[in-house]
This record gives structure tokens, sequence and C-alpha cells, in this order.
């Protein structure tokens, strides 16, 4: 029979559809899998075992009563834990927030519930979504399935690693400075992050407003296109929203097809810092979309290289005001509450107790950048940095279509080994951060195997807000062509777990 | 009224004060808008609603929620900015304010910060004959805090044995307005913010964006004060003194920081910036938090909101639903009234300039009608403490009772039984007079025999009326009046008694 857990998302949608499979077996297949591997993977925060097989059920009978069902019916999903899913944990990775179950849904959760598909549980995460390695996770790292020693990049290493190692078909993850794409580009599989206000960020608990972004998780181009297209859309609940169609791109990631696209090489992305077998299989990857028919020139981004110290204020200054919230007094963790302190000390000792050493060093980083008498030297430039590289940009997308990079300078490096190295860890970002500050579409998408370590490459491709079509068009002409020249899909040579 | 208590002594005489200082005034003044909804979510507003009753995930901050702007509420603050004769910005933002309170939900306040939605008005006021022009340096849109209870001795935060939240209020919308410094006022510097604060109250009510219930917290004061000597044009330090929560409390709290600063200064001290906190009660002013200890709110831009910018055609329009102006509608008032202008001035100094107005289009006469706002009902209002527009009379009823003496059924002094009756909430003025069986007797026969024993024990008094002396029957209406227990339509009464003596 056929294993259920290796198949696309849209295999197993077409299947339940065609009532080849159950959607109820297919969530118990990947339960299954998740008991297999999960002890040496920790993908998962918390498993929904009952809620899943309910709406499996729902699926069915659903298919049973001859209802239509959507393109992703019954497709089982791993969420990242940051994402309010109603009286399910919502932890963020955080030991602040253990124990606290969501009264309601975010937009996004509620739009993956109405297209049926099967919500697994949650993923782990670095801390309230501040990391490159999953490491700052209250709740202990995950491992990458292409070797259990190396993280799975950050923050949203559980859900990459949980499609890397089939333990999910899809997964939702967020990308507040290449949260989503650095991980999937580690972990060999696809992430992309949409425009900024292309997915409600409604529900999802803030790290940095600005630059959050929700997007999808997949182990193929089309399966990332599928689940884009169910979360993205204006959304009334989220003022950032953008109220415009949805970019087609189910459309683009069908019709694969590069010929006559502009592609730009950025030229400040790359060289110094950047692993030599990186840059080998990004410049292959190339070479390859020349090969099918795009035009490819190299582009100077000449404020990107500012991008990381402008990110490294923006992004902590509004953190210290959002994990503000985080006080003991009205949900999660509560310490020293003995009738005798105050709520100022009681406040005081939660914070201490509850927040992980990356998240307090991000709150104190961000309060002295906002603080009176500093705010122009710090919050003040980093805007105007952020300013520059949007022109940076705009200026680079009038002579191509789509520009690209490797997704991240290194593969996987070892769990712990940068751990006290702060400024080691940021430089993961530095290609995924810009498109972050200018709010325009990426995408990372598996480009093959480093030959010095053996571990995925991503390449990096970004693309003009409202855009997001072009990246799928890149994405599935390059898998198109990789797997054909491999001959198998690049996670067929992860080892066996 | 305005005596300073004296349970602090280092107070300067009043006079004093102003012999060696000039003070310098800065209000701020928070009004409640009356939305149905709150600034950034769909719960409703309604006031005394039990405690928790109305709150969402967005308005009490629940992780991952996020803020939408109550349109509504923009255009209220638009036509306030407009009213106030500000320039709208044609694009504004809000910004984060940041400070750690449990009665604050996210531990940061949606509010704006150097991009307000309404800068540079005017507003005019008239106090004892003279007129001052009150500058408006902005007003802005924000959101209202939750209400902390303290349970314990003091009632504050200090020393309270543990405390309660309602996050009913939070996010509230709010408009704050800030004056210019206020210069120039010499001793009427009370006087000034009172008028001031009672000028934004009824402009307020004449928008209908705001119950402006100040006993309710739907119209808050702040009241900054410094002092320097005569002559001096650089500012001196001031206090913000908080919890200001009533017309009468306005000026009494800027009268005793005259009076406090001044002692101070004289005394050759310092006066601390801080913020000060007014006990209605025994009318002092104790400190809160200092300036050294001030917070440093870390604002920037609200990075979950878009910025707001207001159509110029939105704006006009809006422009075109104003009110009439104060001045020209006190104005148009006092011409159609015909009052003179000491009456009119006192009308206006007891607050009873709309309820005079509403009153008199319910049907009253404007001479009625001022009398028993600024008689009856202002002396039970003073008695109870609360606002004239507090008390639980509408003007429709007082004009009502009006009616009812117009047309004979009560009197005067009955009236007053009637006002007694509807502000103990016993029904409408009617409902009263039945209930309490106040209506005059008017019925001939029972009067008539009335009549007939007053003459017949006044002997000398009849004989006087019959010889034309008039005047003199006021003594036999009295002897009728105080037989039927005061409930006599003494009208008619007098009528009796003239056509019995022949008289007339």
């Amino acid at each position: 029979m056929t294993d259920l857990t290796k198949l696309t998302a849209a295999e197993t949608a077409r299947l339940i559809r065609d009532g080849e499979v159950s959607a109820v077996d297919v969530a118990q297949a990947h339960f299954d899998r998740i008991a297999k591997v999960d002890d040496r993977i920790h993908a998962f925060l918390h498993l929904d075992t009952e809620g899943a097989l309910g709406a499996a059920r729902r699926v069915d009978e659903k298919r049973a009563a001859g209802e239509e069902l959507g393109p992703l019916a019954g497709v089982p999903l791993a969420l990242k834990d940051v994402l309010a899913m109603k009286d399910v944990p919502t932890t963020c990775g955080s030991k602040i927030l253990e124990g606290w179950r969501p009264p309601y849904d975010a937009t996004v959760v509620q739009r993956l519930r109405d297209a049926d598909l099967v919500i697994l549980g949650k993923t782990n995460m670095d801390e309230f979504a501040m990391g490159s390695s999953t490491e700052n996770s209250a709740y202990g790292p995950t491992r990458n399935p292409w070797d259990t020693d190396r993280i799975p990049g950050g923050s949203g290493g559980g859900s990459a690693a949980s499609v890397a190692a089939y333990q999910a078909p899809l997964a939702i993850g967020t990308d507040t400075g290449g949260s989503i794409r650095q991980p999937a580009a580690v972990t060999g599989t696809v992430g992309v992050k949409p425009t900024y206000g292309g997915v409600s960020r409604y529900g999802l608990v803030a790290f940095s407003s600005s630059l959050d972004q929700v997007g999808p998780c997949a182990r193929t181009v089309l399966d990332a296109a599928l689940l884009h297209s169910v979360i993205a859309g204006h959304d009334p609940f989220d003022s950032t929203s953008i109220d415009q169609p949805v970019p087609p791109v189910v459309e683009a990631a069908r019709a694969a097809d590069v010929r006559g696209l502009r592609v730009g090489v950025v030229k400040e992305l790359g060289g110094e810092g950047f692993q030599p077998g990186v840059e080998q299989r990004f410049n292959e990857a190339v070479a390859l979309l020349t090969e099918l028919g795009a035009e490819v020139v190299e582009v100077s981004c000449p404020h990107f290289v500012y991008g990381l110290p402008a990110y490294y204020l923006i992004a902590p200054s509004e953190c210290s005001s959002n994990l503000a919230r985080f006080d003991a007094m009205r949900y999660g963790l509560r310490v020293g509450d003995d009738g005798i302190r105050s709520a100022e000390e009681v406040m005081s000792l939660t914070r201490e107790a509850g927040f992980g050493a990356e998240v307090k060093r991000r709150i104190m980083i961000g309060a002295y950048a906002l603080s009176s008498g500093y705010y122009e030297a710090y919050y003040g430039q980093a805007q105007k940095v952020r300013t520059l590289i949007t022109r940076d940009f705009a200026r680079a997308f009038e002579q191509v279509d789509v520009l690209v990079s490797p997704t991240t300078p290194t593969t996987a490096f070892r769990i712990g080994e940068r751990v006290d190295d702060p400024l080691a860890m940021y430089k993961a970002d530095l290609c995924t951060i810009p498109s972050n500050l200018a709010g325009n579409a990426s995408a990372s998408f598996p480009c093959g195997l480093s030959p010095d370590d053996g571990l995925p490459v991503g390449l990096h491709v970004m693309a003009p807000v409202m855009a997001d079509d072009r990246l799928y068009r890149v994405g599935a002409a390059l898998e198109a062509a990789s797997v054909q020249r491999w001959g198998h899909p690049l996670l067929e040579e992860a080892p066996e777990l | 009224m305005s005596t300073p208590a004296a349970t602090v002594p280092d107070l300067l005489d009043y006079d004093e004060v102003l012999e060696r200082f000039d003070p310098v005034l800065g209000l701020e003044v928070h009004v409640e808008l009356n939305t149905l909804t709150k600034m950034f979510c769909g719960c409703p507003t309604e006031f005394g609603a039990p405690p928790n009753s109305q709150v969402c995930p967005i308005c009490l901050g629940m992780p991952g929620s996020l803020p939408v702007v109550n349109g509504k509420a923009v255009e209220s603050a638009i036509r306030i900015g407009l009213a106030l004769g500000c320039d709208i910005a044609e694009w504004c933002r809000f910004a984060r304010k940041n400070y750690f309170y449990p009665d604050m939900p996210k531990n940061f306040q949606i509010s704006q910060y150097d991009e307000p939605i309404a800068i540079s008005g005017e507003v005019e006021l008239e106090v004892e004959g003279q007129t001052f022009k009150i500058g408006i340096e902005r007003a802005h849109m924000e959101e209202d805090t939750g209400k902390s209870t303290h349970v314990g001795v003091t009632g504050r935060i200090h020393g309270a044995e543990y405390s309660i939240v309602d996050y009913n209020r939070a996010g509230i919308p709010l408009i704050e307005i800030v004056t210019k410094p206020i210069e120039g006022t010499g001793a009427l510097a009370p006087q000034v913010a009172r008028a001031y604060v009672a000028h934004l109250r009824d402009l307020m009510r004449a928008l209908d964006v705001s119950d402006v219930r100040m006993e309710q917290g739907s119209l808050r004061c702040d009241a900054n004060v410094s002092l320097r000597p005569l002559g001096e044009t650089a500012y001196g330090l001031r206090t913000e003194t908080k919890n200001v929560n009533s017309l009468r409390s306005v000026e009494r709290a800027v009268r005793y920081e005259m009076c406090r600063q001044g002692a101070l200064l004289a005394a050759g001290g310092k006066v601390m910036q801080e913020t000060r906190h007014w006990h209605e009660d025994t009318g002092i002013t104790t400190p809160g938090r200092s300036k050294e200890q001030a917070e440093d709110y870390r604002y920037f831009p609200e990075p979950d909101l878009v910025p707001v910018a207001p159509s110029r055609k939105w704006v006009e329009e809006l422009g075109t639903t104003l009110p009439e102006p104060p001045a020209q509608h006190r104005k148009r008032l006092f011409e159609a009234w015909g009052f003179t202008e000491m009456e009119f001035r006192d009308v206006i100094g007891a607050g009873a300039l709309l309820l005079v107005e509403a009153t008199v289009a319910a049907g009253a006469t404007p001479a009625a009608a001022r009398k028993w706002w600024l008689g009856e009902l202002a002396r039970r209002a003073k008695e109870t403490e609360v606002e004239l527009d507090a008390l639980s009379i509408t003007p429709a009823q007082v004009a009502e009772i009006q009616a009812l003496v117009d047309a004979g059924k009560i009197n005067d002094k009955l009236a007053r039984e009637v006002f007694d009756g509807v502000l103990a909430g016993e029904g409408s003025p009617e409902e009263v007079v039945a209930a309490r069986g106040l209506a005059v007797v008017s019925d001939d026969s029972a009067l008539g025999a009335a009549v007939d024993r007053a003459i017949e024990a006044n002997p000398d008094v009849a004989e006087k009326i019959r010889g034309g002396k008039v005047a003199a029957a006021g003594a036999l209406i009295g002897a009728v009046m105080k037989e039927m227990r005061g409930q006599a339509d003494a009208g008619r009464v007098r009528e009796l008694i003239l056509e019995r003596l022949g008289a007339e």
C-alpha cells in the first residue's frame, strides 16, 4: 500500500476526493509517522489528535454526502505554535504562555478550517519567533531530518522539519526576518513569505508587527501555492491586510515557465562569508534558469548590507512593545503571586522567569532604541535604512522581474555551534531580511546539496509587492528541471529516520 | 465655595498670590466618545454594564489580536477638531505609548503622539464680562484604559490590599483636547478654567459626540498650573492635577494649586514638577508621580494600524454638520429671550444655558425656565453636590410642570413638591400630581365656602376691600390658602373674594 505520508498535498487531496483513501486514514498515517520519528526530530509541541481526527471525519462525511471538496480538503497540516487556535495550547515556544488556550482562532486558522485542512498540531519554534535555529525554544530544540545533530533553521524549524520528515505534507510558518525561508533552505523544502499584507496577521502572536508575515511550507512548489491561495486574501480584522485579489499563485506554479523572465542576481548577497558549496549550487541554479529561458543579469542593491543592523533595531523595538502584554495579569505564567507582593513585582518576576535569554536581549535592545533621546539615532535611522532598501528594490524591479540570491550564507550548522555568538546567528538571515523590511514577496526553493557537506541549499527568489506568482513560476520551473536532472525530488536523498 | 480647605497649613492667601504672581494654566480634557462600539473593536460601550462583560480578545489585548480603527470615532474627532477651529491633518498616525499598568491590557496605549488629527484651534470664552481666547494646541484620538479599583484603606494602589480591574472601559474611544498655555487670566484663572471645561462640555453635547458626564468620567480634566513672578515671561515649574471630576472641582483645584505653589515660592522654595491628585472631599491636592520618576513612554508609530488620511471632501462635508458656534448661539438666545445682561450671565454661569434652551423649546417661557433652573433646581443641585444637568429631571419635565402651573392645576408651592416627586423618580409631573394628590382646588363650591369663612373671620379687611382697597385682598387669600393647606387656585380665590365684596 502507498505510504500516505510520502504523497504530495495535491495528490493526497485528489485521492481523498476520489474516495481512494479516507481523510481519517491519512491523518492517522501522519500521527503514526509522528509517533515513529518525532522523538528524534521534536517538530511538534502539541498534537491535537482529537481535533484533527474530527476534522478528517467531517471531510469523509462531506464526501460521502456528495458535497464538493476543496483542493486541499483532508490534507494534514502542521501549524506553527505562534498562531492562535481556539482552545488548543498556544505557547510561541515560551514558558510565559505555557498552558494558555486562546479563546479565538487566528484568521489563517479559520481559513484552514473552512478549507477542510486537518490541523495535526502545533510546531516548535524559537521563542516568540526570535532565532534562526529553533534552539531558543523553551521546550528544547528541533533537529534537522538531514542530520539530527544540526539545526533545522528558525524560527520555524518545527514547521520545516515536520514537512521534511514526512510528518505533514504542509505546514504554516511565519517570517519576520527569514523564519520561513531559512528553515526551508536548510531542510530542502519550499518556504514562501508572501507580500506583507497578503495574508492576515490576525491571531499571529506578534514579534515585529511591521515585518511579520504568515506563509506556506511544503515539499513541492504546487503544494505551497495551493496552501498560499487558501490562507491569502483581505481580512477586515487586519488593517495592514491588502484589499486586492490574491496573485494567481496556483496558475503560476502549474505553468512553471520562466521563458523571458528577467532575473537579477543581487551582487551584494554573495562572496565573503558565503560557503563555497552554497555559492556553487546557487550558481548552478541560476545557470539552469538561463537554460530554461530566463534572462539573467547582475543587479546592485547597495543598501542591502545595512539590512541586518536596521532589522536588529526595528524588530527588537516593536517586540519590546508587543511583548509587554505578557505580564501575568490576564493569562499565562504567573510567578510570585503570594498575596503580599505588588502587581509590579509579580509582573517583573514573571517576565524574569518566563522569557528566555534571546527574548530578553531583544526586549532590552528595543526598549533602549525607542527611549527618549535615542529614538532618532536608532529607531529613526533604521527606518531611513528601511526606506533606502525599499528604493533599492524598486529600482531593481525596474530592470528585472525577480531577484535571486542564496537563501542562507551557509547550510545547516550544528546545534550549539552559534548559541553563544548572537551575531553569527543573526547572519543566517542576511539575505532574507531585506524582503521583510521592504514588504515584498520572497521564497526559498531547494537547489541541491552542497558538495562540501551534503546538506541542502536554497535558492532565494524575491518578487515585487503583490507579484507573489512570479516566485512560483521560478520555483516550479526550477523544481521540474531539478527533479529531472536528479531523477527524484531532493528530499528522497535525506537519510531514513 | 472656593475657600481652600485648611488641612495643609502652607497656603498663601489668594489675594497675596495675585499680588506677587501670575498664573499660567494648561488644560487637558479627555472626552469619551458616545460611539456604539469601542475604538478598535466591536465591543459595546454602554456605561454601567457588569464588570468585564463588554470585552473581546482585541480590547483584552489577547496575544495575536489586532486593532481596527472605528470610523465613527474618526468622524467625531474631525467634527470636534473643526468645532474647535482646528486644522484637520491630511495624514496622521496612531502611536504606541508604552508603560506597564494592570488596567492596560497590552501595556501600551494606542494614542496619537506627534501626528494628531487636529491642531491649532481657538475657543473664545466670556468670564465676568471679559473675553478670553484659549488656544487649542491639539486634539487627538486614543483608547481608554480599564478601570482599577484598589481595595483597602487608601483607595489607591499604594497600600491597597488587592486591586480589581474592569476592562469594559478598555478601548472606549477618547479624544484628548490640549490647550496652549493660558496666560493673562490673573485672578480669574480658576473661573476661566471652569468656563473652558463647561464650554467644552456644551460643545461636545451640541455636537452629540459624547455624553459628557463628568461624574461618570466621560469628560475628565487634568489641570496644569504654574506661577511666575509678576512681570516674568518664562514659565514656572508646573504641576498636573488629575482626578478633577466636576466643574466646581476644576475651579477649586486650580485655586488650591495657586495658593499652594504661591506659599512654596513666597517662602523661597521650589515647585516640584509632578503629577498631583485632587481630593474632592478635602479640597486638596496630594503628590503623585514626580518628574524624576516619570516614565519614558517610548512612543513609536503603531505598526498594526495604517495611517488615517481623511479626504478633504469628507472633512468639508463634516464641516457642514457642525452646530452653531457657541458665541453665536449665545447671542441668538440673548436676543430671543429678552433677559437683562446680568440675568443672561447668571444662566451661563450656572451652566444652565442649554437646559433653559431645551426647556423653552419644550414650551415654557424663558423667564419661567430660568426661574426654575436657577432657583429651585440650582438649590437642589447644590444640596446634593451634583451638576445641574446631572439632576434626574429633564427640561421637558420642567416645562411640563410650568404648564401645569399655567393651567392652574398647581401653584408654585405645589410645583416644588412635584419637583421633589420627579427627582425622587416617582414618575412624570402629571403622575406625581396624581399620586401625591397635589392638584389645587378650583371648585367654586369648595372655595366659596372657604372664602365666606375668611370674610366672616376678618370683617375689618373685608370692609377695606369693599371700600376699594383691593390690595388688602392678599390677607384674605392667605387665610383661604391656609385653610386649604395651599392646594387652592390662588387666582380663583382672589376673583371670588372680589366678587363677593363687590369690588371691581
